[in-house]
C-alpha cells in the first residue's frame, strides 16, 4: 500500500467523478423518458405498436451495453448521408455518442419497469377514477403515475446503480470519467491495487447515497 | 455478405470461433461464480455476524464497483499478485496469466456475487418446516442438502440465475479489453481491417441475440423440470 500515491490519486478520480455524474444524470433523464413513452406503447392494443415497443426493449436488453456504444459511435460515422446533416454535429462527440447509447440502454430497462408497474396496478382504481366521471388524461397523470412511480422505485434504484456501473464503459470511446482515468493511472503508474481502492470507493460511495435516496423516497411514497 | 462468408475472404470462421470463445468464457465464468457462491452462500446464512461481514462485503463491492474496474484490476493486477505468491515458494521467474483465465476469473467473482444473492434469496424462501422435519427424522447432513433442499432450492434460484447467465454472458464483451479474442474483440478486429464498423457490430449485436435467446429457450425447458409437481 502505497498513502503517497493514495493522495496524489484521490483529487484526479474526484475530478473525473464530475463526468460520470453527467453521464449518469443526462442518460438517466433520456432513459426515463424514453421508458415512460415506451412502457405506454406497450400498453396499447394494437399488436404492431406494442410488438415495436417489445423488440426495442428486447434488441436493447439482448444486446451488451459495449456493442451499442460501439455501433453507435464507431458505426454511424460510416453513414455517408448522416455525417452531411446537423447530427453530425452530435454524432461526432464521444460524449454525445455515450448519452445516446446509455439512455436507449436504460430507456429499455425502464421501460419494463415501468410496464409491469403500470400492470400491477388494480384494475379497480382505475374503474374508480372512470364512475367519478374523470377523464383518461386526468386518470393516467393523477392515478395510474404515481401509482406505477411508487410500485417501480425499488426497481428502478437498482437501475440507476447498474446504469452508473455502465458509465464506465464510457471509457473505451476515449471519454476520461471514473474508470476512464483509474485505467489511465494503473498504465502509467502500474499499481493497480490502490487505484482500484479509491475509485471503487467512489463508485461505491455514489451507490451508497443512491440507495438511501431510493429508501427514503419509498418511506415518503408509502400508503397512509 | 461477403464479409461474414467461411474462408480467407471473409469473417465467418473467425466469427464462428469468436462465438463459441465467448460461450467458453461465459461458461467458465458461470462456474466459477458457482465455486464462489458455493463459499459465501454458507457464510452469508451463517450464525456469526463476522462471517456475513465478510460475505456482505463481497457481495456489495463487486455489485456496486464496475464491472470494467474488476478486470483492469485482475488483468493489470493478476500476474503480479501470482508472482509474488511464487516469490514467497521460491519461485522467481515471470509469470504470465493467459487472458482467458484473468477475463474468466474477473467475470466469474462479478457473477458470483448475484449467484450468492440468488442462492440466499432462494435457501431464504424454503418452508421452514423442511429443516426441522429433516431434523426430526435423523437425516445425514448430505442426504438432507442433496435430497431435501437442494432440489427446492434449484426450483426457486432457477428463474433468476437465468438472469445471472443473461448479465454474466453480456458481461463477457468487456473482456475484449484485455485482448482475449471473443466477438466483441473478433468485430473489432474485423472492423478495423475492413473499414466497416456498422456491419460489424451489428454484427456482433446479433450473435448476442442469438446467443440470449437460444439459452433462454434452454433454460426454460430446464426450469419446467426442475419445477414438476408444481
Amino acid at each position: 500500500m502505497d498513502l503517497e500515491l493514495i493522495i496524489t490519486i484521490f483529487p484526479k478520480l474526484l475530478g473525473a467523478t464530475l463526468i460520470t455524474l453527467k453521464l449518469l444524470s443526462a442518460s438517466l433523464f433520456f432513459g426515463l423518458i424514453l421508458g415512460l413513452f415506451f412502457a405506454i406503447l406497450r400498453l396499447n392494443k394494437n399488436k404492431l405498436v406494442r410488438g415495436f415497443a417489445y423488440g426495442y426493449s428486447y434488441l436493447f436488453r439482448g444486446t451488451p451495453l459495449l456493442v451499442q456504444i460501439f455501433i453507435i459511435y464507431f458505426g454511424l460515422g460510416q453513414i455517408e448521408y448522416l455525417r452531411s446533416t446537423f447530427l453530425w454535429i452530435i454524432l461526432k462527440e464521444p460524449y454525445w455518442c455515450a448519452i445516446i447509447a446509455f439512455s436507449l440502454n436504460t430507456g429499455a430497462y425502464t421501460s419494463e419497469i415501468l410496464r409491469s408497474a403500470f400492470q400491477t396496478i388494480k384494475p379497480g382504481v382505475i374503474e374508480a377514477g372512470r364512475s367519478l366521471g374523470l377523464n383518461k388524461v386526468f386518470i393516467f397523470t393523477k392515478i395510474q403515475i404515481p401509482i406505477a412511480i411508487k410500485q417501480s422505485l425499488p426497481a428502478y434504484g437498482n437501475e440507476i446503480i447498474l446504469m452508473l456501473k455502465g458509465t464506465s464503459l464510457a471509457s473505451t470511446v476515449t471519454l476520461m470519467d471514473i474508470t476512464g482515468v483509474a485505467k489511465f493511472i494503473i498504465s502509467t503508474t502500474f499499481r493497480p491495487v490502490e487505484v482500484f481502492i479509491i475509485a471503487g470507493s467512489i463508485y461505491l460511495f455514489i451507490t451508497f447515497l443512491v440507495h438511501n435516496l431510493i429508501k427514503y423516497l419509498e418511506k415518503k411514497y408509502r400508503y397512509q | 455478405m461477403e464479409l461474414i462468408s467461411f474462408g480467407d475472404n471473409g469473417w465467418g470462421d473467425e466469427l464462428f470461433v469468436a462465438a463459441l470463445m465467448t460461450i467458453a468464457v461465459a461458461i467458465t465464468a458461470m462456474l466459477i461464480g458457482f465455486l464462489f457462491a458455493l463459499i459465501f452462500t454458507p457464510l452469508k446464512l451463517s450464525k456469526y455476524k463476522i462471517l456475513n461481514l465478510v460475505a456482505n462485503s463481497y457481495t456489495t463491492v463487486v455489485r456496486g464497483v464496475p464491472e470494467l474496474l474488476v478486470i483492469y484490476l485482475f488483468f493489470f493486477g493478476g500476474s503480479s499478485a501470482i508472482m509474488y505468491v511464487a516469490q514467497i515458494f521460491g519461485y522467481y521467474n515471470y509469470i504470465e496469466i493467459n487472458a482467458f483465465i484473468t477475463g474468466a476469473t474477473s467475470i466469474g467473482i462479478i457473477s458470483g456475487a448475484y449467484s450468492t444473492e440468488v442462492f440466499r434469496g432462494a435457501i431464504q424462501s424454503i418452508d421452514k418446516g423442511q429443516f426441522e422435519a429433516c431434523h426430526v427424522l435423523g437425516l445425514k447432513k448430505y442426504i438432507y442438502f442433496f435430497k431435501v433442499i437442494m432440489p427446492q432450492m434449484l426450483r426457486l434460484a432457477i428463474p433468476n440465475l437465468s438472469n445471472v447467465w443473461q448479465i454474466t454472458l453480456k458481461d463477457t464483451s468487456l473482456i475484449s479489453v484485455t485482448g482475449l479474442v471473443e466477438i466483441m474483440r473478433q468485430s473489432y478486429i474485423a472492423a478495423g481491417s475492413t473499414r466497416d464498423p456498422l456491419f460489424f457490430y451489428s454484427f456482433a449485436a446479433l450473435l448476442y441475440l442469438i446467443l440470449t435467446f437460444l439459452s433462454m429457450k434452454l433454460i426454460n425447458r430446464l426450469e419446467k423440470n426442475y419445477s414438476r409437481g408444481y
